[in-house]
C-alpha cells in the first residue's frame, strides 16, 4: 500500500477539481463563461481545463451574461450539463430574467418532462477589497426563486463535494463560491478526493451548549472565531454551517437549538429581507417553547455594499457576534 | 521634461492596420422585401408545397377565429391572435425537418400547431390550467415564451449542443418587432454569430408591439439591416407570401444545415386583430391602414396564384375549408370540457426530489381539501 502525501490546497483548487473530475466523469459536463478558457477564470477556478478538454467543453462565451446562461438553457434543453461562471456576483443581475423567467421554472411548466441540469457559480460577498458591484451577497435573491438550490460551501473539503453534487443534480443550483475563502487552505489528498455531499444537509461544525450560532459560506469561520472568543469568557457555542439555503436543513438547525435553547443567525448580506430574517421565522415556529431568548441576527447592513475602505465596518466581525450572545442574556450555568 | 512638454518632438506613427472582420455586403437585406406570390417565379414554385401552404393556411385562420371565439366564451384566458400573420407560422412550421426545433412566442400557437402539436396543448399556457404543460422534447417545441426574446438564446445554445454532438439539427426562432429592442435579441444574434451556431431568427414585423408602431420601436432601416452588424446575413420577405416565407427560411435553414452559420430574416407582415382581446387597437390605429393591408392577405393572395395557375378549384377551396371546419369543430368540443385539475400537481414537479419545505406545505393542502372535502359531504352539497 502507497502513501499519498496529504498536502494544502485551496478551496479554489477545490472547486477546480470539482470541474474537472465532473468533466472527466461525464462528457456532458461544459463549463462556459467569461474568461474561463485561456485565462483559466479570473479566480483561477477553471485553469488549465480548456487545455484539457478542449475549447468546445470549456468556452470563453461573449461578454454577457443573459447570453451566457440563455444558451446554457438551450445546451441543456439539448441534453448537456452546463456550467456557468458568472466572474462576480453583481455581473449575474442581467441574468435575472433568464434564471427566474426561464432557468427556474421549465420543470414546472413542462410538468416534469425537461429539467434543466445547470449549475451557476457565483463568486459572491466581500471581505476582499473589491470596487463597487464585485462584494454584493445576493442569496436573498436566489432563495426567493422557487425552482433553485442555493449552496454555499464554507470549507475546501465542502467546495469539492458539493459542486460535483450540484453537477450532477438534474436541477439547477446556484452554487454561491465565498470568494473571501478562496485562498483558504486544507489538507487535501490529491488520489482521494473528499466525498461528495449530497446537498440539503447542515453540518455542526463545533458542538456547544449555551447557544447555537447558525451560518454559511464566508461567515463560518468569522463564527469559529467567535467560538474560541466567548470560550475564554466561558461561553460555550455550538455553530451550525447550513451549506444549503435550498433545500433548507429544517431538522439539524431545530435540533441543535432546541438543545441550546439560543439562536444567532450570523451571515453578510443585508438584515431586512435577508436569508436571517427567514432561518430566524423558522427557528422561532418550530422551538417557541425551547427558546430563552429571541433569536437574533447578526448581518450586513441595509446599504449597498460599502465602498473597500469601509468594507470592515459593514462585515459582522467577532465583536458584533460577540456582542449578541451577550444580548442573549443567559443564566448563571455558563 | 515630459513628452507633452517636447513640443514638435512627438512624431504620432498611424496605429496598427485595422480591418473589417467581414465585407458587410453581402450580408446585407434586398432592399424591397422579397416575393413570389404575383412575380414571375410564382410559375416556377413547387405545386404540392403551394397547395400545402394553402391548406395550413386556411386550417390556421380557422384556428384564430376559433380560439378568439373561445376567449369571449371565457374558454380561455387570452388569446393573441396571428389573423393576417398566418403565411409566417405556417412557413415556419412546414420548413423545418422533424429533428429540428422550433422556438416560438406567445403569437406563435399557429406554427407549433402545424409542426403537429394537439391543438389543444397548443392552447395550455392561455387556458390557464398549466404554464406550457406539453413535453417539448415530442415535436421539438419549445415552450410558448411570454417573456420578449427570451428564448431565442435557448435556440443559440440548443443549436449549438447539437453541432456540438454532430447532429446536423437547425434550431427556428421566432420573436416579434417589439422583441428585437430587448437585451435578449442582441445576446442571442451576438452569440449565434460568434458560434457560427446553426439558428434561424425570423422576426414577425407585425407593426406593432401593442400599441408602439416601428417607428418608435427601432430607428434601423429594417430590422433585417440588424444582421449585418452581427455578421450574419439579414434577408428581407413579405410575410403575407407563404411560398416567399417558406422559400426564404428554406435557404436560411439550408445555409445553417450545411455549416453556414445563422441568418437573420425580417418578415413584413400586419396584425390584423388586437394584440390581445384585452387591448384596444381603434387608440393607436386608423380603420384605413387596417384595410390596407387587408387587400394584401395571405390566404387570398396564394388562393389568387393557385387558382390562376390552374392547381386549385372551387371544390378544392371547398374541401380546405371544410378541413378547417372539422378541426374547430374538434377543438371547441374538446376545450368546451372542464380540464381534470389536481391541486395536488402544484407540487410535484418544483424540484426533481421535493424539498421538506414543499412536502409540509403539500400535507397543509392535502388537509385543506380533505376538511372542504367532509364540509361538503355534512353539508351535502355538490361540489
Amino acid at each position: 500500500m502507497t502513501t499519498v502525501a496529504v498536502k494544502p490546497a485551496t478551496m479554489a483548487q477545490a472547486l477546480g477539481r470539482a470541474l474537472r473530475d465532473a468533466m472527466a466523469a461525464d462528457p456532458a459536463v461544459h463549463v462556459m463563461g467569461e474568461d474561463v478558457g485561456t485565462l483559466g477564470g479570473v479566480f483561477r477556478v477553471t485553469d488549465g481545463l480548456a487545455k484539457e478538454f478542449g475549447e468546445d467543453r470549456c468556452t470563453d462565451t461573449p461578454l454577457a451574461e443573459a447570453g451566457i446562461l440563455g444558451t446554457a438553457v438551450g445546451m441543456a434543453m439539448y441534453g448537456l450539463r452546463p456550467v456557468v461562471e458568472m466572474q462576480f456576483d453583481a455581473f449575474a443581475y442581467p441574468a435575472f430574467e433568464q434564471l427566474i423567467s426561464h432557468v427556474s421554472r421549465m420543470r414546472n411548466r413542462t410538468r416534469g418532462a425537461m429539467p434543466l441540469p445547470i449549475t451557476i457559480r457565483v463568486p459572491y460577498g466581500g471581505g476582499i477589497g473589491g470596487v463597487e458591484h464585485h462584494s454584493d451577497s445576493s442569496e436573498a435573491y436566489y432563495m426567493a426563486t422557487p425552482g433553485l438550490h442555493v449552496v454555499t460551501p464554507a470549507t475546501v473539503a465542502d467546495a469539492y463535494g458539493l459542486l460535483r453534487a450540484a453537477i450532477a443534480s438534474d436541477d439547477p443550483v446556484v452554487f454561491l463560491e465565498p470568494k473571501r475563502l478562496y485562498w483558504s487552505k486544507d489538507s487535501w489528498n490529491p488520489e482521494e478526493p473528499p466525498a461528495v455531499e449530497p446537498i440539503g444537509r447542515a453540518v455542526v461544525r463545533r458542538s456547544g451548549r449555551s447557544a447555537t450560532l447558525i451560518t454559511y459560506g464566508p461567515s463560518l469561520p468569522v463564527c469559529l472565531e467567535a467560538v474560541e472568543a466567548a470560550q475564554a469568557e466561558g461561553w460555550n457555542l455550538e455553530v451550525v454551517d447550513l451549506r444549503s439555503l435550498v433545500p433548507f436543513d429544517d431538522e439539524t438547525v431545530t435540533t441543535s437549538v432546541r438543545r441550546t435553547g439560543r439562536a444567532v443567525v450570523v451571515h453578510e448580506s443585508g438584515t431586512f429581507g435577508g436569508p436571517g430574517g427567514e432561518i430566524a421565522a423558522r427557528v422561532t415556529e418550530r422551538c417557541f417553547h425551547y427558546l430563552e431568548a429571541p433569536v437574533l441576527r447578526v448581518a450586513g447592513f441595509d446599504i449597498p455594499y460599502p465602498p473597500p475602505m469601509l468594507e470592515r465596518h459593514h462585515l459582522p466581525g467577532v465583536d458584533r457576534i460577540l456582542d449578541a450572545v451577550a444580548r442573549l442574556q443567559w443564566e448563571a450555568e455558563n | 521634461m515630459t513628452v507633452m512638454e517636447q513640443r514638435g518632438a512627438y512624431r504620432p506613427t498611424p496605429p496598427p492596420a485595422w480591418q473589417p472582420r467581414t465585407d458587410p455586403a453581402p450580408l446585407l437585406p434586398d432592399e424591397v422585401p422579397y416575393r413570389v406570390l404575383g412575380t414571375d417565379a410564382a410559375a416556377e414554385a413547387d405545386p404540392e408545397l403551394l397547395r400545402r401552404l394553402y391548406g395550413e393556411l386556411v386550417r390556421g385562420r380557422r384556428y384564430n377565429t376559433q380560439a378568439t371565439a373561445l376567449t369571449k366564451q371565457g374558454r380561455l384566458a387570452v388569446y393573441p391572435s396571428s389573423t393576417g400573420q398566418e403565411a409566417c407560422q405556417v412557413a415556419a412550421a412546414l420548413v423545418l425537418e422533424e429533428r429540428d426545433w422550433l422556438f416560438p412566442s406567445y403569437r406563435d400557437t399557429l406554427a407549433a400547431v402545424a409542426r403537429g402539436l394537439d391543438p389543444v396543448q397548443a392552447l395550455g399556457l392561455l387556458r390557464g390550467d398549466w404554464h406550457s404543460g406539453y413535453d417539448p422534447r415530442e415535436r421539438r417545441i419549445a415552450p410558448l415564451c411570454t417573456p420578449l426574446a427570451t428564448q431565442l438564446p435557448h435556440a443559440v445554445g440548443l443549436a449549438h449542443a447539437a453541432r456540438l454532438q454532430g447532429d446536423d439539427v437547425v434550431a427556428l426562432a421566432l420573436v416579434g418587432d417589439g422583441g428585437t429592442s430587448e437585451g435578449d435579441f442582441h445576446e442571442a444574434l451576438n452569440f449565434a454569430a460568434v458560434w457560427q451556431a446553426p439558428v434561424v431568427f425570423l422576426v414577425q414585423n407585425n407593426g406593432f408591439a401593442i400599441s408602439v408602431p416601428l417607428a418608435k420601436q427601432t430607428a434601423a432601416p429594417s430590422l433585417a439591416h440588424k444582421a449585418v452588424g452581427y455578421g450574419m446575413p439579414g434577408r428581407l420577405v413579405d410575410g403575407n407570401d407563404a411560398a416567399a416565407v417558406h422559400q426564404v427560411l428554406g435557404e436560411a435553414v439550408a445555409h445553417a444545415r450545411a455549416g453556414g452559420g445563422p441568418t437573420l430574416v425580417e418578415a413584413v407582415t400586419y396584425r390584423m386583430e388586437a394584440h390581445t382581446n384585452a387591448d384596444d387597437d381603434k387608440r393607436y390605429r386608423a380603420d384605413s391602414e387596417v384595410e390596407a393591408w387587408r387587400a394584401h392577405d395571405p390566404i387570398a393572395l396564394l388562393e389568387h396564384t393557385l387558382t390562376e395557375r390552374g392547381l386549385l378549384d372551387e371544390a378544392g377551396i371547398q374541401a380546405a375549408r371544410e378541413d378547417a371546419e372539422a378541426m374547430a369543430a374538434d377543438l371547441r368540443e374538446r376545450m368546451n370540457q372542464d380540464p381534470a385539475l389536481d391541486p395536488m400537481d402544484l407540487f410535484g414537479h418544483v424540484y426533481d426530489q421535493p424539498t421538506t419545505q414543499l412536502l409540509e406545505q403539500e400535507a397543509q393542502l392535502r388537509a385543506e381539501l380533505a376538511a372542504q372535502e367532509r364540509h361538503h359531504e355534512s353539508e351535502g352539497a355538490p361540489r
